[in-house]
């Protein structure tokens, strides 16, 4: 795969404009020991070169636009286009962070009404704008839990209780946040084993990390008994809110019992996810949270909004700044669009695709928790014979073009294909996807070797993994010879 | 709905397949009396329409940017960007793209991020770097959380001239999570005052230029500092003209990727940089993309150490991070090679010779002069006459926008201001400025 380091063109003509001051020179202005010596290897592309080979290299890849993508707890819905219009407007794009609050009032406004929003949606008290992922919310969370305990004089809560279906950044977070973790394990129904949780509950349990519904698609029917259990037990209630497209518009985590919950602006509320980031991942909470909130926060007086450091019980700050305001923006616009009926309508449809795509798929595919799923659902991937495994399902997917559910995930189903069509698929291209993987099942009897060959029709073959992680080359190999 | 393609009949026939008779029903496992507390924003569906002009209200709250100047710095620089930088990460195929989980269906995000990092490597002089953190304080955090875990020592020492926001940051992840921040003051030049450097620490953080604009001085520090790491915040641009971090012996570089294509945007998104010394890359926090080859030998790259990431490792991985910053290191990447290094060095040139021209102009005012002796690149503290705040109000006036003193204050560093300069100041602009404090005092 050629990059921009073999372009072999060098690039003239005027880049930068010409230097309108008296020129003093690099010498002078910077003495010599704290100067480079040498450039570093960045080629100078043409303009042309530089968009074909960027254009070329988004040939390669694979997004909403291109078509279904139903990658489990990852809710990639479509990316509506005026949202990235109104991120642009030069009032919003151009606003620096450090400016007099009194020129970014828009900006401040924008902020403090999509946190009102967004806690109306969570039905907590209040929210922080600042973390900048999913899993950079989590980790506020915990600092806020960490500083509630301190603040109670309750240090030895330090166990997290965490389900066997949790996200990989539950447990990361809260130990990152000095909280040890104790597994919940999940019942022969797919949900949290009540009698194992009152087991555990103690004077040591700082609380819970849920996501809900959890990483099996499944609705935690005794969420409220669970989130009780864990407050009589002096312990908080933390929900992962990547699975907020099951119930949006319709319920809400403040209402299940949530002490903090965090949304996932680039997935629920359709921020794009640009290939990895950036996200937005607010978190809302419940009244006892409220003081240690990061600061500065947004309020709004007579005169307008504020950036308010003055709150002495803050754990702080999270970001740089105020977040990612872009990001905000367009969650904001969503919300706007969509309003109460559309937000309502979101998680109709998906849950309905996800059950659809459910009861068609288990005829061929083995359902380990055979139940009314949320916005997605869990299958295995062990049961198709010929030592077919769910990698070389995915792998054939995209041979006809769709990319690959989320795979080995959650950890607690064998073989785990963890598939979530969002509400932006119409019924007609979840039929297509239903017969490709009906004819899959069929090819993995017949034809097996189809499977563990592809993909055959993307950019590249499978993978060497094994050799990119034994003999690591994470930068371009300027000294390689060619071959 | 128009993002839903449903129609009323897909749904009928779909809750049919399923055997439930309502949608509602698909919802009875929420229980009863959560559903029933449910209460609406209070929001009507909008058209399209609407909703631009209901978003365009807000825009004239906010300052008309195109009539004012800036010199605001701080690490969020002014910075003119190409249009071919939003114009490729506005490709959809790169915007609404997910984590590249499937290497066969992303590589135009991996072939991207691996350039990035090599230029990130080429820029910092290190080793590895990875494929972005959320922005340049949160870096900065991951880099101490990181030195910790290589020193095993639960102390770090922190240079005061630092940003005050990645401080803050800095700040409230050690106070979370146990580790204690010491100070190094700075002296008459600007600098760390290396004569006050602490013992037992995992690591020492030096940032360059620092949040007085100063270059450091970082010959024989690294030797001096024994077992405890070197983490340097870097301002890439800077890097066309300065000696990169890798050659000081630096063992973490972080920074803020911001001034490498991307608008201010009120503070985010950002772009994190993270680079480090091969030794630590088991360590090291965040997405690393490698070359491999396909089955058929082919070139190919993926996602790869990953068995230090959450999802793997869950509780012991090196960082929570999941989500990055991945488009925003894509627009640098294009920003980057749009320049090529002689441009940016040129840029950084253009920065340099602005910057100094203006500090020159405003020193030789009457009461106006260099705060520090120091080398600076583009942004540089002056110590005003009078009440630096007061400067600031009447600068607003003239739409000339200028760094909040109160930072430089809390740092010290009383009655002064700071100014940044990019390459889109121009001398009149910078003309201006000097006759506005001119006619101030």
């Amino acid at each position: 795969m050629k990059t921009i380091f073999d372009a072999k063109g060098k690039r003239e003509g005027k880049v930068l404009p010409a230097l309108d001051v008296p020129q003093q020179g690099l010498e002078k202005l910077i003495p010599h020991s704290l100067r480079r010596s040498r450039k570093p290897r960045i080629p100078a592309l043409s303009e042309p070169e530089l968009v074909r080979h960027y254009t070329r290299l988004s040939k390669l890849n694979y997004g909403v636009d291109d078509g279904l993508y139903p990658l489990g707890s990852c809710t990639m819905k479509y990316n509506p286009k005026v949202n990235e219009d109104l991120a642009q407007l030069p009032a919003f794009a151009d606003a620096h962070p450090l400016a007099d609050e009194r020129l970014v009032q828009g900006s401040l406004a924008l902020l403090h009404e999509a946190s009102r929003y967004l806690c109306n949606i969570a039905g907590l008290s209040d929210i922080t704008l600042q973390p900048a992922a999913g899993a950079h919310g989590e980790l506020t969370g915990m600092f806020l839990f960490n500083r509630y305990f301190r603040e109670r004089g309750e240090s030895k809560r330090k166990r997290m209780l965490l389900p066997d279906s949790a996200h990989g950044t539950n447990p990361a977070s809260a130990t990152t946040s000095g909280f040890s973790i104790t597994q919940i394990p999940s019942g022969e129904d797919g949900m949290v084993d009540l009698v194992a949780l009152r087991e555990t509950l103690d004077e040591t349990v700082a609380g819970i990390m849920l996501t809900v519904p959890n990483t099996l698609g499944i609705f935690e029917e005794r969420i409220l008994e669970i989130t009780q259990m864990v407050h009589t037990a002096g312990g908080l209630c933390y929900f992962d809110g990547a699975n907020l497209n099951a119930f949006l518009g319709q319920a809400r985590p403040g209402d299940m019992g949530a002490d903090a919950f965090h949304f996932n602006l680039h997935k629920t509320l359709s921020a794009p996810h640009g290939g990895g980031g950036p996200g937005s991942g607010p978190v809302a909470v419940s009244q006892c949270l409220v003081d240690f909130l990061p600061v500065p926060r947004i309020t709004k007086d007579e005169n307008g909004y504020h950036l308010d450091r003055n709150f002495p019980r803050s754990i702080g700050c999270m970001h740089s700044f105020y977040g990612n305001f872009g990001v905000i923006l367009k969650a904001y616009a969503y919300i706007l669009l969509l309003g109460d009926d559309g937000l309502h309508a979101v998680s109709d449809n998906a849950v309905l695709n996800a059950n659809y795509l459910q009861e068609r798929l288990k005829k061929t595919y083995h359902l380990p928790y055979d139940r009314l799923c949320k916005h997605e659902f869990v299958l295995s991937g062990e049961k198709l014979g010929q030592g077919i495994t769910t990698f070389d399902i995915a792998k054939r997917l995209i041979d006809y073009g769709f990319y690959p559910p989320t795979v080995y995930f959650p950890l607690i189903v064998r073989e785990a294909l963890m598939i979530e069509p969002t509400e932006c698929e119409g019924k007609e291209t979840l039929d297509r996807f239903i017969g490709v993987m009906e004819k899959i099942a069929l090819e993995a009897k017949e034809n097996p070797e189809l499977l563990r060959a592809a993909p055959q029709h993307a950019p590249v073959q499978r993978l060497d993994q094994t050799r990119a992680a034994r003999h690591p080359i994470l930068t371009y190999p300027f000294d390689e010879l060619p071959e | 709905m128009r993002y839903i393609a449903n129609t009323e009949a897909d749904r009928r026939a779909m809750l049919d397949a399923v055997g439930v008779s309502s949608l509602e029903e698909l919802f009875n496992d929420i229980p009863r009396q959560v559903r029933d507390r449910y209460q609406p924003i209070g929001l009507p569906e909008r058209s399209e329409l609407e909703t631009v002009c209901k978003v365009h209200k807000l825009a004239p709250l906010n300052a008309a940017w195109e009539q004012y100047t800036s010199f605001l710095g701080g690490g969020v620089y002014d910075h003119y960007i190409p249009r071919v930088v939003p114009y490729v990460t506005s490709r959809s195929e790169f915007s609404t793209a997910y984590t590249p989980y499937q290497p066969e269906m992303s590589q135009g995000t991996l072939t991207a991020m691996f350039e990035f990092q090599t230029l990130l490597c080429e820029l910092t002089g290190m080793d590895v770097a990875n494929s972005s953190m959320y922005d340049g304080a949160t870096a900065l955090a991951e880099a101490v959380f990181m030195a910790e875990r290589i020193a095993k020592t639960d102390k770090v020492a922190v240079c005061r001239s630092l940003y005050p926001h990645y401080r803050q940051v800095l700040d409230t992840y050690c106070q979370a999570t146990g580790i204690e921040v010491v100070e190094v003051p700075y002296d008459h030049i600007g600098r760390y005052n290396a004569d006050s450097l602490p013992t037992k620490i995992s690591a020492l953080v030096v940032q360059s230029p620092n949040t007085f604009g100063i270059i450091e001085e970082m010959n024989g520090l690294k030797e001096r500092l024994g077992a405890a790491l070197l983490i340097v915040a870097v301002n890439p641009i800077s890097l066309g003209l300065i000696a990169p971090p890798g050659k000081a012996g630096a063992d973490i570089v972080v920074g803020e990727g911001q001034p490498l294509g991307l608008s201010p945007s009120f503070g985010g998104p950002f772009l994190g940089l993270f680079a480090c010394r091969k030794q630590y890359l088991r360590s090291m926090p965040g997405r690393i993309i490698g070359r491999t080859v396909d089955a058929q030998g082919e070139i190919a790259y993926t996602m790869t150490s990953q068995t230090r990431e959450q999802h793997i490792r869950r509780g012991r991985a090196t960082s929570n991070i999941c989500t990055n910053s991945t488009l925003c290191a894509l627009a640098a990447a294009v920003y980057l090679a749009g320049l090529g290094a002689h441009g940016l060095q040129e840029l950084a040139l253009l920065n340099l010779e602005k910057a100094h021209y203006l500090a020159e102009r405003i020193g030789s005012l009457p009461g106006y002069s260099l705060a520090f002796s120091g080398p600076f690149f583009n942004e540089f503290v002056i110590s005003v006459p009078g009440d630096p705040q007061s400067v600031c109000r009447r600068l607003a006036r003239d739409k000339i926008l200028v760094n909040n003193p109160s930072s430089l204050s809390e740092l010290g560093v009383k009655q002064a201001l700071s100014f940044a300069v990019t390459e889109q100041r121009t001398k009149e602009e910078l003309d201006s400025l000097v006759n506005a404090l001119r006619d101030i005092t």
